[in-house]
């Protein structure tokens, strides 16, 4: 399962209706706690989307003063975990924009390329079977972890936000300022990019 | 419909909510091209792996605390800002 899909779930407990009210109440106890039991998680969320632990550290820090900051018009309509998710998200999102930009890489060189017959100039080889053990491996998940990494930037957020933080289109376009179609496509060719640059391995079992 | 379309809005193939009349579309196609159904059954499996790259083991410990460092460096800030 998914970190951030547990997250939202681990959020729903009465516990944290209890400690909900106890930090709208301004009990500072109940502020460490929230620190102490979300901290963990939010942190392996900024991680993988600034691949940077001091901005990570600096991206946790802004969400938890943010939901602090909004704790009072917190209505709990949402989980704890999922609102402090969506949060780190956004937090961890506009650390990146405020970063230095590097000229982005293209895509295109990842993409299939077609010739004349409409036929991909390179055609597909079928991959090498990937039982559960392999796809659940230290060695796979390395491997396709250091793939992601290589995408061009803005391909390889939507793909975290989208297949990985588990947020909806709709939630994804609004978070980058974008329209759906955007998102659709760009998670498309995300896909595509991520296929090329995994298919050396698992088309001649190197795994 | 050809390789080229087929790639393209693969996607909406799977994920879509495509028309009967266009889903048969690439029906047919997969049913003539196995360079497109190679191509289909790896891009499901990069989704499969790409998903699996970063959920947490079935027999992994629970997620690790933050570095105290950070905990108190939250701590102190919500002081000052309060």
């Amino acid at each position: 399962m998914v970190e951030a899909v547990s997250l939202g779930q681990s959020g729903a407990s009465p516990d944290d209706a209890a400690l909900l009210a106890r930090m709208q109440a301004g009990d500072g106890d109940a502020f460490e706690a929230c620190v102490r039991i979300y901290a963990g998680r939010l942190l392996l969320v900024a991680r993988r989307i600034l691949r940077n632990e001091e901005d990570a550290n600096d991206a946790v820090q802004d969400a938890f003063l943010s939901a602090f900051k909004g704790i009072s018009q917190f209505k709990g309509q949402a989980q704890l975990g999922t609102w402090l998710h969506r949060i780190v998200v956004n937090a961890a999102l506009a650390r990146l924009r405020n970063r230095q930009r590097h000229p982005e890489k293209s895509i295109e060189a990842l993409l299939p390329h077609f010739g004349e017959d409409e036929h991909q100039i390179d055609p597909p080889v079928p991959w090498k079977a990937t039982p559960e053990l392999t796809v659940q491996s230290e060695e796979t998940r390395e491997l396709v972890q250091r793939c992601i990494g290589e995408l061009p930037e803005i391909y390889r957020i939507v793909l975290l936000l989208r297949d990985i933080e588990g947020l909806a289109t709709e939630e994804t376009a609004k978070m980058l300022d974008t329209s759906t179609g955007v998102v659709k496509t760009r998670l498309h060719r995300a896909r595509q990019a991520l296929r090329s640059l995994l298919d050396p391995h698992f088309r001649r079992g190197d795994l | 419909m050809n390789c080229r379309e087929f790639t393209e809005f693969l996607h909406e193939y799977l994920f879509g909510n495509l028309p009967a009349e266009e889903r048969a579309e690439f029906d047919k196609h997969l049913a003539e091209c196995p360079w497109c159904v190679a191509y289909l059954d790896s891009y499901q499996r990069t989704i499969q792996l790409e998903k699996a790259a970063f959920s947490a083991p079935v027999d992994a410990p629970p997620p690790a605390e933050a570095p105290e460092e950070l905990i108190q460096a939250i701590l102190r800030a919500r002081s000052r800002a309060s």
